[in-house]
């Protein structure tokens, strides 16, 4: 049963999801459905909170590998936690001025954004080894590469100035990006539709393992 | 040249090849700081699916509706918050009423910032723009794709109530607002999922929503064929993407000044790219002579 009752919920759902897009009546049954979702949605948020408490309370506990980052995590959730939920007028806790606001502003977006911005460096360094023009493939995306970093900012149109208007860098990247881009990204978005679609479809006739915990 | 020197020169070249990575994090640090203590009035040259997205916008009659979903977090908003805050200009310049939502939990907070910074403007703060008349902040709702989805059929069963709690029933400017047919255009400002592609997917596909966007310089290119289809008006990508809105509004913010922060980092990176293949190349010269030599 524990494994048949997830499949048969699974494939009334899916089979409700596809069908009331051509028999409206059975929309009430697909609203149904997604209220269903709403809450587990919202459920699996505190979820997933109580599972990062205790993971980490059990990590700091038992002092495994690497525990003191346990209790940073601990400490990170209850210094925003408590100062959002009681100390920054309930519902308007993201206003201007907050507590939370204050945390979110100086703490979570610096760090949040130093987390992003470190890739500018890890591309910078990985650009300098990975891009090699050893065949004509990586040629062609090592030239594309060039013309798009450097036609994607003013720099690219001021080194080509030369060029008549229409022919410079910028006009390259342009181009590059509206057709052989596209083409590519067209032909990808289809064959990810594919696989979406078969998957879909093991999903809902249970022929996907892993949905049973498998 | 003697084999002594040729020794040297070869050790110079791999030397180079496997140059200790924090020297490259030097060069992409100043790259990137330096810059930014410059005013540099760049051209900022406008491509049209930039120019699509403003035109969405300033097509819109004075008192039109857009819903704006902020689908993203700090890590993004070096590239999405100018495009935010130009976004709010245009709306308030061009008195649209703009009604702003969240896909992802940071998204709303998000709004907050780029309103803030919105309202220093003196020709906005004197439109003394009111919450709930002009603009109102439904906040977050979980869901992802379903939520956009529901707001097909009906606002109020995604978003009962806005972000403080007010039933948005009782909200003048929701009032008369049960679906996307009373929307005029939607704003996606997107670094990831649930972003754009859902909102083409969910929102354009099944409720022929208009819908613009603006997108994190990774995530751009892959909403380029939904331009080309008209599925999008139009699409910002990045900050390059910003700049050019800022460029066609006429006002240069953060997005513009960044550019020649952007344009230098860019340049030094093709520059190592440069570097890294003349040392390769060199190298294979060389052991291929060497191996020639050798029979």
């Amino acid at each position: 049963m524990r494994r048949e009752v997830p499949l048969v919920l699974t494939a009334i759902v899916g089979l409700t999801m596809i069908i009331s897009h051509f028999i409206p009546p059975l929309n009430m049954l697909k609203d149904l459905f997604e209220d269903w979702f709403f809450i587990i949605a919202a459920f699996a948020i505190y979820l997933g909170i109580l599972n990062l408490i205790r993971i980490n309370a059990d990590k700091v506990y038992k002092k495994r590998s690497d525990w003191p980052f346990g209790v940073v995590v601990i400490l990170g959730f209850l210094l925003i936690t408590i100062p959002g939920l009681f100390f920054s007028g309930g519902r308007s806790f993201s206003d201007l001025g907050t507590p939370f606001y204050y945390l979110y502003d100086h703490v979570y977006y610096p760090l949040s954004a130093t987390m992003f911005a470190l890739l500018a460096f890890f591309v910078a360094s990985a650009s300098y080894r990975a891009f090699r023009a050893r065949n004509v493939e990586a040629t062609m995306l090592l030239v594309a590469a060039f013309i798009l970093m450097l036609g994607r900012v003013p720099i690219g149109d001021m080194i080509t100035a030369w060029l008549p208007e229409g022919y410079r860098m910028g006009n390259a990247a342009d181009w590059i990006m509206d057709f052989p881009q596209t083409a590519g990204q067209r032909a990808i978005m289809i064959g990810i539709a594919l696989g979406v679609v078969s998957s879909a479809l093991r999903v809902i006739l249970g022929l996907e393992r892993a949905m049973g915990g498998e | 040249m003697d084999q002594g020197h040729q020794e040297e020169e070869k050790s110079f070249w791999e030397k180079l090849l496997s140059i200790d990575r924090r020297i490259i994090f030097l060069f992409i640090t100043v790259a990137v700081a330096v810059p930014l203590f410059f005013r540099l009035s760049l051209h900022i040259a406008v491509t049209p699916v930039a120019e699509g997205v403003y035109q969405a916008v300033q097509s819109l009659p004075a008192g039109s509706k857009v819903l704006v979903s902020f689908d993203y977090d700090p890590g993004s908003m070096p590239e999405l918050q100018p495009m935010a805050e130009a976004f709010f200009r245009q709306a308030f310049r061009n008195d649209l009423k703009v009604i702003i939502m969240g896909l992802w939990p940071q998204g709303p907070l998000q709004a907050n910032m780029a309103l803030e910074e919105v309202f220093k403007d003196k020709d906005i703060a004197a439109k003394n723009l009111k919450y709930g008349v002009d603009y109102v902040n439904l906040g977050y709702t979980a869901g992802n794709e379903v939520v956009i989805d529901r707001m097909g059929h009906s606002f109020e069963e995604s978003y009962p109530k806005d972000a403080y709690g007010t039933p948005i029933g009782e909200i003048p400017l929701m009032r008369g607002v049960r679906n996307y047919d009373n929307i005029d255009l939607i704003f996606n400002l997107s670094a990831g999922y649930p972003g754009t592609q859902e909102w083409v997917q969910y929102g354009v596909d099944v409720f022929h929503v208009k819908l613009a966007a603006g997108n994190t310089a990774v995530q751009a290119p892959s909403m380029y064929p939904y331009v080309q289809t008209g599925q999008l008006s139009g699409v910002l990508g990045g900050m390059k993407g910003g700049a050019e809105y800022e460029t066609l509004l006429g006002i240069p913010g953060r997005a513009v000044r960044y550019m020649f922060s952007q344009a230098v980092s860019h340049a030094v990176i093709c520059l190592f790219i440069i570097i890294g293949n003349l040392a390769y190349f060199s190298l294979r010269r060389r052991r291929k002579s060497q191996m020639e030599v050798q029979g």
